[in-house]
């Protein structure tokens, strides 16, 4: 089966004024539908810059990423901004909601940006929202709601458009580990339910909550293996 | 981009500039203050101009297109050329004779030459009136209609008879009650027998028109022998786009009447209505330059003030604009987004300017027949949503070009 995420001798490097530094030195891996991915190592290994990459926020500086069999590479901006409207939901560890805009709009913001119809995008994130367990709290702003429902917010906005694969980098990092536990449960509920996860987290117990581990060190991939003892999705909502 | 497309993005970005701008109220009215005066200054000078232009319009189209009136002075010499021309001669019946009698391209001439005096009908009288000597032909060169009775004939004129045609305010006010045809009425010590009265003609720079008793230009110099001032004669032309000709014509005949030497500069003068036009374009042309120099300077230092507010505007928002990169926004979409920002500041600087204006132009309104032209207010808007739109470009452009990574990572 055609791998979601095919990535080859990936290599990313900033160049800060005479300093090259190498965020990602050689890194190849495949991500298969409906898998649940974490991805640990130290503060500073690469682990976001490698979410940036697979979400197409960033671009490599050499080797080859192809998304669902198309290659990233080739695409222009607005096919990139396409990519990330459709087939990505990226969750962010600091939230990123629209400080000015309640729920509901923060949902809708993806599907205004594919085009969708007034009355259609509205139901859609009401449903989204409803997945997350935040009906009742649909007009509040962020600063009105706790960093857990933020956090939930997020994870609809990310949900709502069907997307092929979820993305979250770091989600709990902000979050006390009880509020941690329950956003855990939503990521279980949705790769239950078929979805393809991502996630960075620091903390053995939270990558337990995935198939698989993948270890980063210095830009370069230290280990990659399927989780024996997995913690069992949905037991914590 | 389809239109569709195009409209629901203007639509979303509407909503957001309005968020954006609401947040930030004082800040983004202050923003405008430079636009607010560009406007005002920019609809009131089109208020002025247009109500200089319908009030001269209307007293140039009292002075026939084609007439010319041939006098001792230009009506536009500067103090030098006054100077020189002050000893000129006058103008006497000898050269309207000729004028008259050797003009061939002219449809009518009349001799002009008037004195105030007091008239009376009985116990009534009428002050300020200006008692006008001219010919018979002054009905068609003068462009006169008559309201009742008739004007003086050839006859009556040469035969040197007393009778007067009375300005529509002085009939009204001699005979508030019976018709003043066949009446005698009085002018200064001199009986004049009232054989016409002239329809309403209102006033021509500040005269007022019908405030006037024409009588047969023979009598009148007999009478009231006012030769200090000599005569202007005024001249319809033939035919009005032959109307150089025309001049040219009257230039020799008078040269010659008047014994001006061959390569001696003319001792006379031929006026023309256009002279008004070209004077009053001069004068139009000259408040409109300041105008437009006013409205420039104010609309420039408004663009740079949005072109500012906006750049700030873009750096606070960095974080938003990596989040909506990030979750799908294209670059046009982005860009779109600031522009309709700016463009909406610029357009309520736009409104507010109007606003403070229109009560401006009712002030205008006490000088000059006008009111603020729609026009105005359109080219208003036009100009404030343009201003808004250059001056939101290159903000709006370093929004767009934003790199989603590290616009996130901005906090
Ligand atoms: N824009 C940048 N310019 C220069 N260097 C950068 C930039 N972004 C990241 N780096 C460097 O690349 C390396 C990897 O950074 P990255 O953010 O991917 O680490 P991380 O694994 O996510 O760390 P953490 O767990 O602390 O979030 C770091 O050494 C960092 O300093
Ligand atoms: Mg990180």
């Amino acid at each position: 089966m055609q791998p979601v995420i095919n990535i080859k001798n990936i290599k990313k490097t900033y160049i800060m004024g005479m300093v090259e530094v190498n965020a990602l030195v050689d890194v190849t891996i495949q991500i298969q539908k409906n898998e649940y991915v974490a991805i640990m190592g130290p503060s500073g290994s690469g682990k976001s810059t490698l979410m940036n990459v697979i979400g197409c926020l960033d671009t490599p500086t050499s080797g080859l990423y192809e998304f669902n069999g198309v290659n990233v590479g080739d695409m222009n901006d607005n096919e990139l901004a396409k990519i990330r409207n459709r087939d990505i939901g990226f969750v962010f560890q600091t939230f990123n909601l629209l400080a000015r805009s309640d729920a509901l709009h923060n949902v809708e913001l993806p599907l205004i940006y594919s085009g969708m119809k007034k009355a259609d995008r509205k139901a859609r994130a009401e449903e989204a929202l409803g997945h997350v367990r935040l009906e009742d709290r649909m007009h509040h702003k962020p600063n009105e709601l706790s960093g857990g429902q933020r956090q939930r917010v997020a994870i609809a906005r990310a949900l709502v458009t069907n997307p092929s694969i979820i993305l979250a980098d770091e989600p709990t990092g902000n979050l006390d580990s009880k509020t941690g536990v329950e956003i855990m449960g939503l990521f279980n509920d949705l790769h239950a339910q078929g979805n393809t996860i991502i996630l960075v987290t620091h903390e053995e117990d939270i990558a337990r909550h995935a198939h698989r581990i993948i270890r980063v060190r210095d830009g370069l991939i230290e280990n990659d293996h399927i989780v024996e003892n997995r913690v069992l999705p949905g037991i914590h909502s | 981009m389809k239109l569709a497309d195009f409209v629901y993005e203007v639509k979303e970005g509407l909503g957001i500039s309005f968020q954006a701008i609401r947040a930030n109220k004082m800040r983004s009215v202050l923003t405008t203050l430079g636009i607010v005066i560009g406007i005002v200054s920019v609809t009131l000078m089109g208020t002025a101009i247009e109500g200089m232009s319908r009030s001269f319009n209307e007293m140039v189209s009292k002075i026939g297109a084609d007439v010319l009136f041939v006098q001792k002075f230009s009506w536009f010499s500067s103090q030098e050329d006054f100077e020189m021309s002050r000893n000129r001669k006058n103008i006497d019946l000898k050269q309207f004779k000729a004028v008259r009698d050797q003009g061939s391209t002219i449809a009518a001439v009349s001799p002009l030459t008037g004195t105030g005096v007091p008239v009376k009908y009985r116990s009534l009288s009428a002050d300020r009136i200006f008692l006008i000597g001219v010919n018979e032909q002054y009905i068609q060169v003068g462009g006169l209609n008559i309201e009742m009775g008739r004007f003086f004939s050839q006859s009556e004129s040469d035969g040197n008879r007393p009778v007067a045609v009375l300005g529509y305010t002085v009939a009204e006010k001699l005979f508030p009650s019976e018709t003043p045809l066949g009446k005698n009425v009085k002018l200064g010590a001199y009986s004049f027998r009232v054989v016409g009265v002239v329809a309403k003609q209102g006033s021509f720079l500040g005269m007022d028109m019908d405030n006037r008793v024409y009588v047969p230009i023979t009598n009148f110099l007999q009478k009231f022998s006012n030769h200090r001032r000599g005569l202007d004669i005024h001249v319809k032309a033939a035919n009005i786009n032959d109307l150089e000709n025309t001049k040219e014509e009257l230039r020799g005949i008078l040269r010659k009447a008047r014994g001006v030497k061959p390569g001696v500069k003319d001792d006379f003068a031929i006026n023309q209505q256009e002279m008004f036009i070209q004077t009053f374009n001069q004068i139009g042309g000259v408040i409109a330059a300041i105008g437009l120099f006013i409205t420039a300077l104010s609309l420039f230092v408004g663009a740079i003030g949005i072109m500012n507010i906006m750049f700030v505007s873009v750096t606070e928002r960095t974080k938003e604009i990596g989040i909506r990169k990030a979750i799908g926004a294209r670059r046009s979409t982005i860009l779109l987004q600031f522009l309709i920002e700016s463009a909406a500041l610029s357009l309520i600087g736009g409104i507010i300017g109007i606003i403070i204006s229109y009560p401006l132009s009712l002030l205008i309104n006490q000088i000059l027949p006008t009111s603020m032209p729609i026009s105005v207010v359109a080219i208003a808007i036009l100009i404030s949503l343009i201003v808004g739109v250059v001056s939101g470009f290159l903000p709006a452009n370093r929004a767009s070009k934003m790199d989603p990574v590290e616009a996130l990572r901005h906090e």
